[in-house]
């Protein structure tokens, strides 16, 4: 027996389209009805949610934690617009957003100093400075989960692990592995020679110098070239609080573009 | 004086504190001791006493050493006193700030009727022959009190660290379950969201697929509708075939009021504004109901099909700019190539000066007239400078 061919077959084949396309049809159209009804049950839950949560959530970073993580295993992101009902309803939205806006203006103020790169500790001891006695807790998860979403606005927002901590990037420098292993090998003392490079990282001399030397083109590292010895590289970023020096309102507002 | 010993002023097991006095002075026969005011405290054990100004500084005496005690009642220029008349200085005492007394003595100045009360019940119940509490750890034979006193209080010291990491440990511990039970209910919580959610997020990509697949007739109407489902949910747009961008009313509300609200501040600013820049500026002015970094992304991106005067920019960097329309490039490339040519050469920072720009956008600036072959560059470690192209 032929399978397939005739006019017989092509009529049936027809038909089949025909109610695929239909059942197609009414299934996809019933789902989105579906969705909206659904949708309603699903804020009246929020509803009953926020009644109970609302303030847990800005005040809790821990509740907050718990929050994004269940939110990460449903599949939703509540951060990602304002217009949301996670945001709408549950406030989550604006408490990040603001976050964001801190970020950028902290990075900001300081991206003359430290070329465009920052400790999470200091970030999150400045925002919180910033932010001053009366407002809420702020984790660094909190920090990290805003800088994530600034991520998109395109301004180089990124993080690089160094230390069993991050540095954050706001700049759009390009860093690769090079350059991340040799900020980690400067996080220890706040400052990196030629000779180490080629020491820890058996690194050919050219090549630590032309890693080095993009970081300084960056400026995000400094040449102290009077240091007893060799010539060292200081990183801004990991100046710690006894070699660095707060920035005063005036200077900033002198530096900020 | 001398039957004092340096002591930690914790009271040990069995000692139960009678009372305590401030403001005591303690003398050394008729004369004042070295010892300044302090907090005179009774136990059933001993009588202590502590300098208020030097925590560190206390000694006590066992009761038992009290042969016997009187009042003296003051007189002119004399403050009423305990005076208390003691044994003699027993073998295996333990070092303290005197090493010798001039009479068998010891003075407390300033005192309360119900502490001398209460030393004479202490005196005759005499609990301390009841319930002995553990002998002080014996020091080494060092004449200077300062010497052996520290090693007294490294002994006392590791006693406190041992406490105080067992009470940490019983804390944590208990903390612990207590967070695992917060996060239980926690999740007891969650539940309804949780399930609601999940389920939204189903629904979704199989309405995402059908519309893919083409399978349905689903309209435009429906589509924009979807994406408004998605949107509130926060669950990601699948659909990748982009009709109105990933946007939706939402987003193009959104880019009419941003081309109202940033037509000034573009102006001041040279045409031309980092996105995080109106960001910032955006949900300051808002205050409350902010924009989110996506938000502003994609209402951004529909502002040339809404044929609003405003453009998002993209360089290769990846900054992105949101620039005025009519601030066209090679107006600005021209520009700058005048400024560049004025002074010879500029670096970012100069330029931006110059401009009153940032220092970011100054350098897209100068890339891109870089880019059209106007500039050239000379990088070194000092920086980046351009000069004009003569090539």
């Amino acid at each position: 027996m032929r399978r397939g061919v005739g006019a017989g077959a092509i009529a049936k084949k027809k038909l089949a389209e025909a109610k695929y396309k239909e059942r197609g049809t009414v299934l996809a159209e019933d789902q989105i009805v579906q969705m909206s009804k659904q949708l309603e049950t699903f804020k009246t839950h929020l509803e009953e949610f926020a009644s109970k949560h609302k303030q847990e959530i800005r005040k809790n970073p821990q509740f907050r934690v718990q929050f994004q993580e269940m939110c990460a295993t449903i599949g939703v992101d509540p951060l990602a617009s304002g217009k949301g009902f996670w945001s709408e309803m549950l406030g989550v939205g604006d408490f990040y957003y603001e976050l964001g806006v801190q970020i950028i203006e902290v990075c900001l103020a300081l991206k003359h100093r430290n070329g465009g790169l920052i400790t999470l500790d200091e970030l999150h001891q400045r925002v919180l400075k910033g932010r001053g006695k009366y407002a809420q807790d702020v984790s660094q998860d909190d920090l990290v989960r805003a800088i994530k979403k600034l991520k998109v606005m395109g301004n180089g927002f990124g993080m690089i692990p160094v230390g069993g901590s991050y540095l954050v990037q706001s700049v759009p420098a390009e860093l690769n592995m090079d350059h991340t292993v040799v900020l980690q090998l400067a996080e220890k003392k706040g400052y990196v020679t030629v000779s180490e490079i080629k020491d820890s990282l058996k690194w050919e001399k050219e090549r630590a110098c032309h890693v080095l030397d993009h970081l300084l083109k960056e400026g995000l590292a400094w040449l102290d070239s009077q240091a007893a010895g060799e010539a060292q590289y200081w990183l801004p970023a990991l100046f710690s609080e006894l070699t660095s020096r707060d920035v005063t309102p005036e200077e900033a507002n002198q530096m900020t573009p | 004086m001398d039957r004092f010993s340096w002591s930690n002023g914790l009271l040990e097991i069995n000692e139960t504190l009678v009372i305590q006095q401030r403001g005591v002075r303690l003398y050394d026969g008729d004369d004042k001791a070295k010892m300044d005011l302090g907090v005179a405290l009774l136990s059933t054990h001993r009588l202590i006493w502590r300098d208020i100004k030097n925590h560190e500084c206390c000694i006590a005496m066992p009761l038992s050493q009290i042969i016997y005690f009187e009042e003296q009642a003051a007189g002119i220029g004399k403050s009423a006193k305990i005076v208390i008349h003691l044994h003699q200085v027993p073998a295996n005492k333990e070092p303290g700030p005197y090493q010798y007394s001039k009479t068998d003595m010891a003075l407390f100045c300033c005192f309360s009727l119900q502490f001398y009360r209460r030393l004479t019940e202490e005196m005759t119940k005499k609990r301390w022959e009841n319930t002995p509490v553990s002998q002080p750890i014996p020091t080494g034979t060092g004449s200077q009190a300062g010497k052996t006193r520290a090693v007294g209080i490294v002994g006392i010291e590791r006693k406190i660290e041992e406490k105080r990491k067992e009470t940490d440990k019983n804390i944590s511990e208990a903390f612990e379950d207590l967070s695992k039970l917060m996060v239980k209910v926690r999740k007891l919580s969650f539940l309804s969201i949780d399930i609601c959610a999940k389920e939204m997020v189903e629904l979704s990509r199989s309405i995402a697929n059908k519309i893919k697949d083409k399978q349905g007739d689903i309209t435009e109407d429906e589509t924009i509708r979807f994406k408004a489902y998605l949107l509130s949910m926060g669950i990601a747009n699948p659909v990748t075939r982009e009709t109105h961008g990933s946007g939706t009313h939402y987003h193009m509300q959104l880019a009419k009021q941003l081309g109202d609200m940033l037509q000034a501040p573009l102006e001041e600013r040279g045409g031309m504004m980092a996105l995080t820049e109106v960001y910032c500026l955006v949900n300051r002015a808002r205050g409350m109901e902010l924009l989110s970094p996506e938000d502003l992304v994609n209402a951004c991106k529909m502002f040339e099909s809404l044929k609003l005067p405003l453009r998002l920019r993209v360089f290769d960097s990846g900054v992105m700019v949101v620039q005025l329309q009519s601030h066209s490039e090679e107006e600005m490339i021209a520009s700058a190539l005048d400024n560049v040519s004025e002074k010879g050469s500029l670096t970012a920072e100069e330029f931006a000066k110059l401009l009153g720009l940032s220092v970011l956008l100054s350098k897209e600036r100068l890339l891109l007239a870089e880019k059209m072959g106007h500039l050239c560059r000379d990088d070194s470690v000092e920086g980046l400078r351009f000069y004009p192209n003569l090539f």
